[in-house]
């Protein structure tokens, strides 16, 4: 592998990197404005078109590239700008949303990450510094990102939780295995997509049924005789 | 030339052609066409694979065998009767007054688009493109779901997509750790191909391939419909459009346990341990008795069948689990009964319930005095999957009891209880729907059933006797999956 050659310095800028992934998965935890909400999640998304970039410099991948360009036109710039035009388009850029239990949530989060170490533990005699840092990164921004679903009670603020489980996936596929197979990639980035459309669709139906975008209020079904 | 291109190619064409013709009245019937040639090819490729074995296409990126052919032949034949039956309900529906052109239009789109993600998912050889035809299907069908756009159904909708989108993002992270392990033994581009993963198996990480499993258990479990991930299926099933339910049911669930069973292959290839198919046991019979118990509090006659469907899975999941010859091939056979009747099933309740008006168990009543074919085919539907001899689901779950008396004898009396509690649950509400005082005003409606006679005939015919062609085919399938055959 190539990559050996400067190695030290592509891992720690991957450790970095990897680092500053986590620290904006805490950041949404923590945001109160759907829109910073949103910024946060646009900044991951450059985040990760970085990582992809310098994975695919050392390497001399070309289509490492092509993959970075797709995060970074889709997850930094695309997918942000269609969802702050509805929470635009919906009158929310002013609201402030009341989080429940933040203490919680924070020491949740915190055990979350050390929990993904623990799991990536059996790993540790497999591989690279790097690599193991960046599957317990990734699965620790898959599970901050459940977190921050569970914690939220805005669609807007689920999409973004559910977009940011996929930022992690992609993480832990760029940084641990060096990108899958192009056509999976785009296979997902296409995934990815459509789901962002079809959710763009999906406010506009649960705004006119319940008149607002909070889905604790969508709680007709369920097997308990009310 | 091998039919594996018309296979894969009449849903992509038929898409766009139905996005160009499906708000006008033909459009049903132009999709039966499509799914009627769909099946053909798709018999075609199964003479194929029958007469030269597993087969490659496109440098490895497909790949055909005894066990995704035979899904591939029950998929699009499930596609195929459940458009003859969608053709004119639709049509009845958008006459209601419950269906503009335009989302008739969407919804035989969409109906194309499902069944090619489906196929996809069935016949590609690489772990990728599986999880982005899975993730297509929930994408494909999660604006089926919310169709009527009541509120229900847009809550129904959102759970789906939401639940489904988080359990299947965590098969992603299982297929990234496949693909890390094959990357440690140096495959290259090619470690994400099933063929590549199977051959170097007992070279795999066992830590990286059990840790991968359990995610891609959860993820693609979640298809499936495992407790405790199981709360989008239901509403799912009860929300969306009739026919949607018999796919679903019929097609969608199978298609993510084929999933699991082929990264189950992987990995036991790998660690050498039993521990894929404890998990899949457990899981497998936890949703099968919980699903038996919530069968006795339902309203609904839509969700009743769904925790139904719950319920087959989770005794497959089991069956799969188990993994001896025996007990696989019960499960294949399982499968393949429980799509055929379960969609019947749900052909049936589509139009007894555009009978009565409503979905509400209590006020669907009289159904055999009102139009008899409709009250026996869903009587008949359900003795079928309740268990009764002599129907095939009897014969498939005989077979998984007597696999589990040979290995987990004491697993069986949770396995008949199961059985019994699911059976008092379906009867207790189905029989008054079906022999119940008429309510007044209730008139028969035009419906067309032949769809459910033939499934339950086919039923029948394998709970009497099993063909050959088909009990070889299972072998087949059996050998694939379990390394020895039952016979």
């Amino acid at each position: 592998m190539n990559v050996l050659t400067n190695h030290s310095l592509y891992e720690q800028a991957i450790l970095f990197i990897a680092a500053l992934v986590v620290f904006t998965s805490f950041l949404m935890l923590a945001q109160k404005r759907l829109s910073s909400l949103v910024a946060v999640f646009a900044w991951q998304g450059l985040l990760l078109a970085a990582t992809t970039a310098l994975c695919a410099y050392t390497q001399q991948n070309p289509h490492l590239y092509t993959s970075a360009l797709i995060s970074l036109v889709l997850k930094g710039f695309l997918i942000p700008w269609m969802l702050l035009r509805l929470i635009v388009k919906f009158d929310m850029h002013r609201e402030v949303e009341s989080l429940l239990y933040p203490t919680y949530v924070m020491t949740a989060a915190a055990a979350l990450v050390l929990f993904s170490y623990y799991v990536v533990l059996p790993i540790e005699q497999l591989s690279a510094l790097a690599t193991r840092n960046a599957i317990a990164v990734s699965l620790a921004v898959v599970l901050l990102g459940m977190l921050a679903m569970v914690s939220r009670r805005q669609a807007v603020a689920h999409v973004v939780g559910f977009m940011s489980i996929e930022n992690g996936l992609f993480f832990a596929a760029v940084a641990a295995t060096q990108g899958m197979p192009m056509v999976v990639e785009i296979g997902i980035a296409f995934d990815v997509l459509v789901a962002a459309v079809v959710f763009g669709v999906f406010f506009f139906h649960i705004r006119e049924s319940i008149d607002s975008l909070d889905v604790d209020r969508l709680n007709r079904l369920s097997e308990v005789d009310r | 030339m091998t039919a594996l291109y018309p296979v894969l190619g009449i849903p992509l064409l038929g898409m766009p052609l139905l996005a160009l013709l499906g708000s006008i009245d033909k459009a049903g019937k132009v999709n039966v066409y499509l799914n009627g040639a769909g099946f053909l090819a798709s018999l075609w490729l199964a003479i194929e694979v029958f007469n030269n074995g597993p087969m490659t296409v496109a440098a490895g990126e497909f790949r055909i065998d005894a066990f995704n052919v035979y899904l591939v032949v029950l998929t699009t034949f499930v596609g195929l009767t459940t458009a003859i039956f969608s053709a004119p309900y639709m049509l009845n529906e958008t006459r209601h007054g419950r269906l503009t052109p335009n989302r008739l239009r969407l919804y035989h789109t969409m109906y194309q688009g499902f069944m090619l993600a489906m196929l996809v998912v069935l016949t590609t050889n690489n772990m990728g493109v599986l999880w982005v035809a899975m993730e297509g299907a929930t994408l494909a069908t999660v604006l089926l779901v919310s169709l009527y756009r009541t509120p229900e159904s847009v809550e129904a909708a959102w759970k789906y997509f939401i639940l489904c989108g988080v359990g299947i993002a965590q098969a992603l992270f299982g297929t990234v750790l496949l693909y890390f392990a094959a990357g440690q033994i140096g495959t290259g581009g090619l470690g994400m191909q099933w063929s590549v993963l199977f051959e170097h198996a007992a070279e795999l990480n066992p830590t990286v391939l059990s840790l991968a499993f359990v995610f891609l258990l959860v993820g693609y479990g979640t298809k499936i419909g495992l407790v405790p991930l199981h709360n989008w299926l239901p509403d799912a099933h009860s929300e969306g459009p009739t026919p949607m339910s018999a796919i679903l049911s019929g097609l969608l669930l199978n298609d993510a346990l084929y999933a699991v069973v082929r990264c189950k292959m992987l990995v036991d290839g790998s660690t050498g341990t039993h521990m894929a198919g404890y998990l899949m046991m457990g899981f497998g019979l936890l949703s099968f008795l919980v699903a038996a118990l919530f069968l006795h509090r339902q309203r609904d006659i839509k969700r009743l069948f769904s925790y139904s469907s719950i319920e087959h899975m989770g005794m497959m999941t089991f069956a799969f689990g188990l993994g001896g010859p025996l007990a696989t091939f019960a499960a294949l056979m399982h499968m393949t009964m429980h799509s055929l009747t379960k969609s019947a099933i749900f052909v049936t309740v589509g139009h007894a319930a555009q009978l009565a008006k409503t979905q509400q168990l209590e006020k669907i009543r009289g159904l055999i005095k009102t139009q008899p074919a409709i009250g026996w085919g869903l009587l008949i539907g359900t003795a079928a999957i309740a268990g009764f001899p002599p129907f095939g689901v009897f014969t498939s779950e005989f077979l998984v009891l007597t696999a589990t008396m040979q290995q987990f004898p004491w697993l069986t009396p949770l396995l008949l209880i199961g059985i019994g509690i699911a059976f008092a649950g379906l009867f207790r509400y189905i029989q008054p729907v079906v022999y119940g005082a008429v309510p007044e005003g209730q008139h028969p409606i035009s419906a067309n059933l032949w769809p459910v006679a033939v499934h339950l005939i086919l039923v029948l015919w394998m709970g009497l006797s099993i063909p050959g062609v088909l009990s070889n085919w299972f072998d087949q399938a059996t050998q694939t999956i379990a390394g020895s055959s039952p016979l």
